[in-house]
């Protein structure tokens, strides 16, 4: 069985279908891409995904459970977390307290506790140091870990973003744009890191790209939107070299 | 917080980059513990400054050196301290505006005086009477705060500033409007007058409409005050530095992505706000014990003493809880100590607050002062020679790391 599973999926605002009847099955442990052109409704879909929109019609299930009008907040519990297109991180905390705050739910000590400072404070503060640095050493961050994650450079903060999404230990992991912004080596260290995450933490991977030389090097099966409709979905090579998969990115 | 520019040097430096990490790779564990310890001293110093403030305080009143109105004021500082710091945990720490926490002061304040009031003669302890009436003051103001944050908090935008505003005012006049009284029957409540109590002959008014509650024992002296700073600080600081602490800073730095890792935004909104209601509550019981009479007037619990802690946390810088005490203490003390210069005193305490503003604000004051720290000009009084370390502490440390 697939685990994510969306059926019918639409949402129209005013009078324009941002999503229409779209479809998607991902296997776990895959790498999966949604490519599209700009407008053509991959945020969209991610922010339905992750309960930032309501859909209008259809189903969303992930790993048997149906999740489609649930919150953001139990999307994340259900197991789906994301990165943003333009990065939204924890600024004005440092970039272990960044991961530590993906850590929040996985790891408890109630409000006394850490006021008084009882022992379970300093045992659960410990075990998430500990889980953070793991995390932040997969990204080669563990030495900026004490900077304030504003002072990060772009890179690093778009890797940090990923950190912090794999520190709520999903079971599912959404990309939105990963390489925006990156020059050609940090892209190559990027699909490294991605490759790596997904064969470290047994991570399924769904990740909007503009980017087709990370699209191809990466992802085994490629779904196209256009104007909200799914365009076509298969194996990377063939969707790539679709006529009218070319037509939608470069016109007629 | 400080800035640390450092790092996009290493970045243009490729080979210092590498060996950076490299370097952080063998010593992880003593930066970490060298970073922590920094932290630690910050809290240290933040909780040190009171009690040295406190024995300079006593050091002076032995040497009569300090004048009657100042000692009369010693309690006000740690009220509107307790305030200030309180303030900024929903300013500073949670962001979101509030002008209302004169209100939660007030309600601190009249219920743990109705209490005292009430049980005077019953606990004749006055420690034991005055920790209660700390308890309740606290606890209702802190559920105030839930009250009115369940329905706020849950909205986006300034309504917070709105409806504390609002909810300060009513709580001053319906305080203003309320009498109770007790007989051997229990307590009467009327929102009309005295008379309306309908009370039998023994009966003895507690709270008398505008005239307020008279006769509260007097259990406030500066070394209970200062206790609870410290208390204050406690809570604020441990909880700033915990989970509940970092989840309540996601909220701020960023509320969608806080969403997106699973923080319960309402969840966390409400308990600092509530915690900084019940603090502000203590500040109430403070000053409720610390006077003969007490009576809601626009002067103690209006909108304008809102406003004035909102000017301490501002001036203090948001988020700097040290900042905010001295903001607060320098800023009590400015009126009284420019009283002698009569009518020109306004001007100069607004002179002196746009002052503050730049100094703690401009760009490139706060650019000046990074360079000139203390330790700059304790070398330059030595001849010492300025190292890299001096002005940028994260710089040296990767040079270090780099050679």
């Amino acid at each position: 069985m697939a685990l994510l599973d969306v059926t019918n999926l639409s949402i129209s605002f005013g009078g324009l279908r941002a999503v229409d009847n779209f479809n998607i099955s991902i296997e776990k442990g895959s790498l999966y891409g949604l490519i599209g052109p700009n407008g053509a409704g991959k945020t969209t879909f991610f922010n339905l995904l992750t309960g930032v929109y309501k859909p209008n019609e259809g189903i969303i299930n992930l790993d048997g459970n149906n999740i489609t009008n649930m919150k953001t907040v139990e999307i994340n519990k259900a197991g789906i977390a994301r990165t943003f297109q333009n990065i939204r991180l924890f600024k004005e905390l440092s970039v272990l307290d960044n991961v530590k705050v993906g850590l929040h739910n996985r790891f408890h000590y109630n409000t006394l506790s850490g006021i008084l400072r009882l022992p379970s404070y300093y045992r659960t503060e410990k075990i998430m140091n500990e889980k953070a640095y793991e995390l932040l050493k997969v990204f080669d961050l563990e030495g900026e870990a004490d900077y304030l994650a504003a002072n990060l450079p772009y890179g690093k903060q778009r890797k940090l973003e990923i950190a912090r999404a794999l520190a709520t230990s999903p079971k599912l992991l959404l990309l939105d744009e990963p390489a925006a912004g990156m020059n050609p080596n940090e892209t190559k260290e990027l699909m490294d890191t991605i490759r790596f995450v997904r064969d470290e933490f047994d991570m399924t991977i769904l990740l909007i790209e503009h980017d087709m030389k990370l699209v191809s090097g990466i992802c085994e099966r490629l779904t196209v939107l256009n104007f909200g409709k799914v365009l076509m979905s298969g194996e990377t090579a063939t969707v790539l070299n679709d006529s009218r998969v070319i037509t939608a990115y470069l016109g007629e | 917080m400080t800035k640390k520019p450092g790092i996009n040097q290493a970045k243009a430096d490729n080979q210092v980059d590498t060996n950076i990490k490299s370097n952080n790779k063998n010593s992880n564990g003593t930066i970490k513990k060298a970073k922590m310890s920094k932290s630690t001293r910050d809290n240290m110093i933040t909780y040190g400054i009171v009690p040295i403030a406190f024995i300079i305080v006593q050091i002076l009143e032995a040497g009569n050196l300090i004048s009657n109105l100042m000692s009369g004021l010693l309690v006000s500082f740690c009220i509107y301290i307790i305030l200030a710091v309180s303030l900024n945990l929903t300013v500073g720490i949670l962001g979101e505006l509030s002008l209302g926490h004169a209100g939660f002061m007030c309600l601190g304040a009249f219920t743990s005086a109705f209490f005292s009031k009430c049980t005077v003669d019953v606990i004749t302890f006055a420690p034991l009477r005055f920790i209660l009436a700390l308890l309740i003051g606290a606890a209702v103001a802190g559920l105030a705060g839930i009250l009115i944050g369940l329905p706020v908090l849950r909205l986006k935008g300034d309504y917070l500033a709105i409806v504390t505003l609002a909810f300060g005012e009513i709580i001053k006049n319906v305080i203003n409007a309320l009498y109770v009284g007790r007989d051997q029957n229990g307590f009467h409540a009327s929102l009309k007058d005295a008379l309306s109590l309908n009370m039998t002959d023994d009966g003895e008014v507690i709270i008398d409409g505008a005239l307020g509650i008279i006769g509260t024992p007097r259990d406030s002296s500066l070394l209970v005050g200062v206790l609870l700073i410290l208390l204050t600080l406690f809570i604020v600081l441990n909880l700033i530095k915990s989970r509940d602490g970092r989840a309540i800073m996601s909220i701020r730095d960023n509320l969608i992505a806080a969403e997106s890792v699973g923080i319960n935004i309402t969840k966390y909104k409400l308990m600092a706000f509530s915690i900084s209601a019940a603090l502000a509550g203590v500040a109430g019981v403070l000053y409720a014990h610390n006077l003969n009479s007490l009576a809601a007037t626009t002067r103690n619990f209006g909108y304008n003493m809102s406003i004035m802690i909102l000017v301490f946390v501002v001036l203090g810088g948001i988020g700097n809880i040290r900042g905010s005490m001295i903001a607060a203490v320098v800023l009590t003390l400015l009126p009284e100590l420019l009283r002698g210069l009569d009518k020109y005193r306004m001007l100069i305490y607004a002179v002196v607050l746009i002052l503050m503003m730049l100094f703690n604000w401009s760009p490139k004051i706060v650019a000046w002062r990074k360079q000139h720290t203390t330790r700059y000009f304790i070398n330059k009084i030595f001849r010492r020679e300025l190292k890299p370390a001096n002005i940028d502490q994260n710089t040296a440390d990767q040079n270090k790391g780099g050679q």
